[in-house]
């Protein structure tokens, strides 16, 4: 399950905004992406889960191995905590929600709806929903937003012992998670034109 | 997709799901209709097949936002995009469910509504089988102009513009095969006209609307 970018450019909009970027994931390994605000983290993140093609290069992974995490988590607010679960491991074709709801300490919320909890306790739901993918490379944008410090360690803690189990992880953070991680800056791979990033338009498209 | 049709079955029927909104606006049209026009009743059952085909369209095209919009919203296209559910049938399942929750009741309202217009007895048989045939096209064709305008905040309006052209055809067959139905005269034409137009657009519409879905994800 190695996951190779290759020499890929990414755009936003049409307008390239990284160059050039060549990395690996092997399966154990956890890779951080760095880089000022609109550098294009994001865009490299869907383009690695294949939302959208790279502009040059290719990115070479197996079939269905990429859960990807972006900063909307995908929840249904007049559905349950266990409900919204129940449903994206039917889609994924698993069946056990219960380590997933352990791992992020939802127990006592499980039949809440989503609505009704907090921005922090959605966030934790929205990683939750990891655990019930079964996929083994886990492409995560800013996955720690909103979350209080306690739970920024049991997300830690999901991450590593998925790392453990031979899975990898590609993450957009500015946070230290206390991990073994390898990091990428990205800044150096800004691509040359189309640089003069208009505020607030490109802050949208993160 | 078993679960994705569920999901969103029980989503509409939830509070705030909007099931129910359809059925509201037919039964307004429906009833103010003979308002509008008089009490001649001779009048009143020349133009109830048209009435009720005009007043089931204009009910759908009232939930078609909702089909993708709300998904689109809170992330779910992005995360159902990466998941190994086919969007092809994710937007074939979003169309079943908008038609079991849009469709079908006004299928099911429509003979009580047609009382309401005076509909002549030999006519209720084909108003229901040309409802029937009809909407589920109107919730497919629905579907692929909810995945063109998905990600353009508040498209309801460029979404109506665009689906009614593509509604034209269904609706012209459609009311003509209840009319006909009404006025006892032969059926054939309408009948497969409109069985060519749902089958057809449930065989290649999908296609279309994942492909316009997956690049407005981009």
């Amino acid at each position: 399950m190695i996951l190779r970018v290759k020499d890929v450019s990414v755009a936003r909009g049409g307008v390239a905004v990284l160059e050039e970027l060549n990395f690996e994931i092997t399966p154990g390994q956890a890779l951080i992406v760095k880089g000022p605000n609109g550098v294009g983290k994001t865009t490299l993140l869907r383009t690695v889960a294949g939302l959208q093609p790279p502009l040059k290069g290719q990115v070479e992974a197996p079939e269905e191995v990429v859960a990807y995490a972006a900063h909307s988590d995908g929840l249904k607010t007049m559905l349950s905590v266990e409900e919204n679960l129940r449903f994206w491991a039917d889609v994924f074709g698993q069946s056990n929600i219960e380590k997933a709801i352990q791992a992020f300490d939802l127990v006592d919320l499980r039949s809440r709806l989503a609505g009704s909890l907090s921005a922090g306790q959605k966030r934790r739901l929205g990683l939750a929903r990891l655990l019930v993918t079964g996929r083994p490379i886990w492409v995560l944008d800013e996955p720690t937003v909103s979350l209080d410090a306690a739970s920024v360690q049991l997300f830690a803690d999901a991450v590593r012992s998925h790392l453990a189990d031979g899975g990898s992880a590609l993450l957009a953070t500015h946070i230290d998670l206390g991990l073994d991680v390898t990091v990428l800056d990205v800044g150096p791979f800004r691509a040359k034109q189309g640089d003069a990033p208009v505020s607030g338009y490109d802050e949208a498209f993160l | 997709m078993k679960a994705l049709l569920f999901r969103d079955l029980k989503l509409a029927f939830r509070a705030g799901g909007g099931f129910g909104l359809g059925i509201a606006f037919f039964l307004i049209v429906v009833i103010l209709v003979p308002f509008s026009v008089g009490p001649e009743s001779g009048l009143l059952t020349k133009i109830a097949p048209g009435v009720l085909w005009l007043g089931a369209l204009l009910a759908c095209l009232l939930s078609l936002d909702r089909i993708l919009a709300l998904d689109w919203e809170d992330g779910t296209l992005d995360l159902v995009a990466t998941s190994p559910l086919p969007l092809e049938g994710v937007v074939t399942v979003k169309a079943l469910a908008h038609w079991l929750t849009t469709g079908v009741p006004l299928v099911v309202a429509a003979p009580v509504f047609g009382v309401l217009l005076n509909l002549p007895p030999q006519g209720f048989v084909w108003l229901v089988t040309s409802l029937a045939l009809g909407t589920p096209a109107l919730s497919v064709i629905g579907t692929f102009g909810a995945a063109l305008t998905v990600g353009i905040k508040r498209g309801g309006l460029l979404l109506s513009l665009l689906i009614l052209p593509l509604y034209v055809p269904t609706l012209i067959f459609g009311a003509e095969l209840a009319r006909r139905g009404a006025e006892g005269q032969d059926i054939t034409t309408p009948l497969f006209m409109l069985a060519g137009i749902t089958f057809g657009v449930i065989a290649l519409l999908p296609f279309a609307s994942a492909l316009v879905l997956r690049m407005n994800l981009r």
